[in-house]
């Protein structure tokens, strides 16, 4: 039974890209792509892992780090930023509210890879 | 002979002809050619209205009957317009100021905007000018009925109530036609007016050329008439009963400032305050014309005549009488003329005041909170309201005629209707020269004085015993002798009308006083009252509202509804840029409303208008008095609070100004600093997908081909992604420094539009567009790509972002002063007031993110319009979104 993950972006090719990487690695993938309920999808989904973009529609990233950060059952959740600006107080940003990694656009396939895998290992 | 029906065909082909000049007037006022529409010789001839059928007809019978008394009736207007400068030149001043609607607009306005008042005058007027109307009906079908007695192929008998209807049934469709075809905030019909000119031209040929013949043709010169007029036992004596001349005249000259009929040619339809000076001693000269040959015409009647002939028709039996058919029917002509001009307008004036007045407020009344915003066109209720108004007037003055029998002498019925109207003399010239004048005492004094004039001048017209029994005429009502209608307080022996006369205006005046002294006014109604008694020291306007919560959309929807979508939009645009503020959206200082609700007063009066404003505004006349109570021991002291309000409201708004000046640099700088970040992020996702996309096509070698080739297909878009967005970086770039060629050529604004249709995609059915061919068939100098450029960018704007159901998209064209506009209004939920300002500025984008659209399209758009020398801009207040691209009309040229 391998690891589940819940891809939160808004650009279909980028979550397609994502999908097919990580599902050939063994990974169940699941994506969501806005901003306003992606807590509630988290919730729902109880995810082993979540990426997490930072441009959503609706709601900010960091919005839903902070919310994800702040709930009992998804403090610990391993969560990897995606983002396409890129400049270094984005990433300041993201580390203060907890992001497990931080990682921006655009990315070479085998980092996401090993970043994932070496968020969930024991 | 003349026949009938030859009469009949004249006064159709007569009509015909009023209707092509009231026509011709139109256009040209439309046109902008309306130079000799705004004479002073046009005013004074509209003004002869004053003449009706009463004095063509009328006024030889009075002669005859009463000597030289029917004088009275052209020496009081002659006073009044002689002394023009005292009171005249007020009123029309306050008149448009205020934009005054009609006397009732005029006391409601200076009496605290009160509606009550309003609908007191407004019904007095209605009974008090019923009279007249039907005084004309009787006029013409007696001209008719003189007609088919000297005709022995007609029978008269029923036809002459059918003649009546007939009548009142044409004047009412020719009033409905021009007295309601456009709700003009002006509130002027230069259809009718011209109308009226010609017919007053008409009318007094018409006498003249009865007078002419009576004195050269049959007369034998003037010395013999003058002899002849002597030697006649009643009208060679003079005899002159002072009581009743001074009587009469006050009450013409009263009538001729309270007339309703009046008021709107005089005040309503003035269009240069100038005109009035010349007018002064023309419309005398007109009137003394109008007389000249009263004499002769009356004495040549009694002594050529059969007795009992009807001497108020002298003007048409003695030309009749010797066979001079032509002379008689251009008399007649003459006579229909006074009549028609008479009540067209009159008509019209009533059907405004019970519209604006008594219809208006029941309807808002009606449909509370949202009537002014939501609820269908606004416009259309008045103008339905006005015709239904129109129809009824002539109604209820056709059936005057019918139930008073048509028998009492004509000058008569026209004094009691004088008498009614006069009682609005004291409010309005004590509104106008008193500041202590008081609504209650108003309201007392016009209550008062028109039921003293319904108790001994109107109902008793209807003849003895038809409304008030012999008995109570003998003896009073209830045996309260001093209640008698003609002897009041036991005094007899006075002329009944006189009696009438003195009793209603001596107490209406004398409560008007009495109340207003003692009584304190609300501070609206000392505003006002300053307004109107000081009108030439400060001509600006009463104060109403100050600033703060209205919502300048809401109250641009309410006034494209009132004055017309082009009308409001020019106001809107006006007052924009009189606060330095860019677009469409003025702020809602108080004076920006105060200008609002003066428009709009013009479509539906006064205190209609300043109903509506508060109802957007959120704020009752109430509290803006509360807030001017505290400021209001005396109206110095007010004056002065009020200057210094201005002048904090000023610094008030300078801060604002500034304060939005600044929010707007600081957000330009928040903008300039997250443009840097925009750009990463734009050329960055697309880049994301490239490089992932194909990393996997590297390094998987288990893919099928149409996965490989799905593969290579998002590579390949995204690619084409980037490539565009670097493309209109590198345009906007080179817009904004200048750099650009423009290819300049002639071409046809509809192929530029049918062209961006095309290119944009919207040709395919999933919105519904709407454009109007003969409209762009215009020929244009300009760029056509970079036009295309900016059309292509609002029509897919409009299919991207438009979330109604069944998407529609308009594109309208309008040539106004000098610039051409093309408006793309679609019928989606629009965008935001706050997030307007905006939208033009780099990748900004309003909402979601959607197809991949980088937000730079308007900006690109703004810049193009500016190099072709025009503009674009977000037009509020349309339902939907809504762009008007206005471009130069230098280079526009219409197609021949």
């Amino acid at each position: 039974m391998g690891k589940s993950v819940l891809v939160i972006e808004d650009e279909p090719n980028i979550i397609e890209a994502i999908s097919f990487i990580l599902s050939r690695d063994g990974w169940r993938v699941a994506s969501h792509s806005n901003g306003v309920d992606a807590v509630e999808a988290v919730e729902h989904r109880k995810p082993d892992l979540v990426i997490l973009d930072v441009m959503l529609p609706g709601r900010s990233g960091y919005d839903i780090l902070r919310e994800l950060r702040a709930r009992a059952d998804t403090d610990q959740l391993p969560v990897l930023m995606l983002t396409a600006r890129g400049q270094t107080r984005d990433r300041v940003l993201a580390e203060e509210i907890g992001a497990s990694r931080f990682m921006s656009k655009p990315f070479s396939n085998a980092e996401v890879l090993e970043a994932v895998n070496a968020l969930i290992a024991p | 002979m003349a026949s009938l029906n030859l009469l009949i065909g004249v006064c159709l082909a007569y009509g015909a002809f009023l209707f092509l000049v009231a026509f011709g007037a139109e256009r040209a006022a439309l046109r902008g050619r309306s130079g000799w529409l705004r004479s002073p010789a046009v005013y004074t001839l509209s003004l002869s209205i004053y003449c009706t059928a009463w004095t063509f007809y009328g006024a030889v019978g009075y002669a005859a009957r009463s000597g030289l008394e029917y004088l009275t009736i052209y020496i009081g207007p002659t006073l009044v317009m002689i002394g023009w400068f005292w009171a005249l030149r007020k009123i029309v001043r306050i008149g448009r100021s205020q934009r005054i609607t009609s006397v009732a607009d005029l006391i409601s306005s200076r009496f605290g905007k009160s509606n009550l008042l309003a609908v007191a005058v407004t019904l007095i007027a209605v009974v008090g000018t019923t009279p007249y109307i039907a005084l004309q009906l009787q006029s013409v079908t007696q001209s008719f009925a003189v007609f088919a007695a000297a005709d022995p192929s007609a029978r008269m008998g029923d036809e002459t109530r059918t003649t009546a209807l007939w009548v009142a049934m044409g004047l009412a469709a020719f009033t409905v036609l021009f007295g309601t075809r456009n709700l003009d905030a002006n509130e002027r019909h230069h259809g009718v007016v011209m109308a009226i000119a010609v017919e007053a031209v008409v009318k007094l040929c018409a006498l003249l050329a009865v007078g002419i013949y009576v004195v050269w043709g049959l007369g034998g010169g003037v010395a013999e008439t003058l002899a002849r007029i002597d030697a006649s036992p009643r009208l060679g004596q003079w005899h002159v009963s002072a009581g009743r001349w001074s009587g009469l005249i006050f009450l013409a000259a009263a009538a001729f400032l309270c007339l309703p009929r009046m008021f709107q040619v005089l005040v309503v339809e003035n269009e240069d305050e100038r005109h009035l000076r010349t007018a002064s001693w023309a419309f005398p000269t007109y009137v003394m014309l109008m007389s000249l040959f009263v004499m002769p015409i009356a004495v040549a009647g009694l002594t050529m005549l059969p007795r009992g002939a009807n001497p108020d028709m002298f003007v048409l039996t003695l030309p009749l009488s010797q066979g001079q058919t032509g002379l008689a029917v251009f008399s007649f002509i003459g006579g229909f003329s006074s009549a028609t001009s008479m009540v067209i307008v009159a008509a019209i004036a009533l059907s405004t005041m019970v519209s604006n007045h008594i219809v208006m407020p029941i309807w808002l009344k009606l449909e509370p909170g949202r009537g002014a915003v939501v609820s269908g066109d606004v416009r259309n209720v008045v103008i339905t309201a006005r015709r239904i108004s129109i129809v009824a007037v002539l109604f209820l003055g056709y059936l005057y005629y019918r139930l008073s029998g048509g028998g009492a002498a004509l000058a008569a019925i026209g004094l009691i209707s004088f008498s009614g109207v006069a009682q609005f003399l004291p409010a309005m010239i004590g509104g106008i020269f008193w500041r202590g004048a008081a609504r209650s005492g108003a309201m007392t004094g016009l209550a008062v004085g028109f039921a003293i004039w319904l108790w001994c001048l109107f109902l008793p017209s209807f003849g003895e015993g038809v409304v008030i029994p012999a008995q109570v005429m003998q003896h009073g009502p209830f045996g309260l002798s001093w209640l008698r209608p003609y002897a009041f307080f036991g005094i007899e022996g006075l002329d009944p009308l006189v009696h009438g006369v003195l009793w209603s205006i001596l107490i209406n005046t004398s409560l008007f006083v009495g109340i207003s002294i003692f009584s304190f006014p609300s501070p609206m109604e000392r505003l006002q009252g300053a307004q109107f008694v000081n009108v030439f020291q400060h001509s600006a306007s009463p104060r109403g509202w100050e600033g703060g919560t209205a919502q300048s959309e809401d109250l641009m929807v309410m006034a494209q509804r009132l004055l017309g979508a082009r009308e409001a939009q020019l106001l809107f645009q006006r007052e924009a840029a009189r606060q330095g503020v860019q677009g469409y959206l003025p702020e809602p200082t108080g004076e920006f409303l105060q200008v609002l609700e003066r428009e709009l007063s013009g479509s539906v009066g006064a205190a209609t208008a300043h109903a509506m404003v508060g109802q957007i505004v959120g704020r009752t006349a109430v509290s803006v008095e509360d807030l001017m109570a505290v400021a209001d021991e005396t109206a110095q002291i007010m004056e002065y609070s009020s200057q210094l309000e201005a002048k904090s409201t000023e610094l008030t708004r300078t801060a604002r100004q500034l304060r939005l000046a600044n929010e707007k640099l600081t957000q330009l700088s928040v903008q300039k600093d997250a443009f840097l970040s925009q750009i990463s992020h734009e050329l960055r996702t697309p880049m994301t997908s490239i490089r992932s996309f194909s990393e996997i096509l590297r390094d998987a070698d288990d893919l099928g081909e149409a996965q490989k080739a799905r593969y290579a297909q998002v590579i390949h878009d995204e690619a084409l992604r980037l490539t565009r967005l670097l493309d209109d970086l590198l345009d906007l770039s080179v817009l904004e420094n200048g750099q650009v060629n423009l290819n300049l050529a002639r071409v046809r604004l509809r192929d530029v539009l049918d062209h961006a249709v095309a290119a944009s995609g919207a040709d395919r059915g999933e919105m519904v567009l709407h454009r109007n061919p003969v409209q762009e068939d215009v020929w244009i100098e300009t760029d056509s790509d970079r036009l295309a450029q900016v059309f292509i960018n609002l029509i897919a704007n409009a299919r991207k972002y438009c979330d109604a159901d069944l998407p529609e998209l308009r594109i309208s064209l309008r040539r106004e002063g000098g610039l051409m506009m093309v408006d793309f209004i679609d019928n989606g939920s629009g965008i935001e007031t706050g997030q307007q300002g905006m939208i033009f500025e780099k990748f900004s984008r309003i909402g979601e993110q959607k197809a991949g659209g980088a937000g730079l399209g308007l900006a690109i758009c703004r810049e193009i319009m500016a190099r072709l020398g025009g503009a674009i801009s977000y037009l509020p207040g349309q339902g939907g979104a809504a762009f008007r691209v206005v471009l130069p009309q230098e280079r526009a040229i219409a197609a021949r």
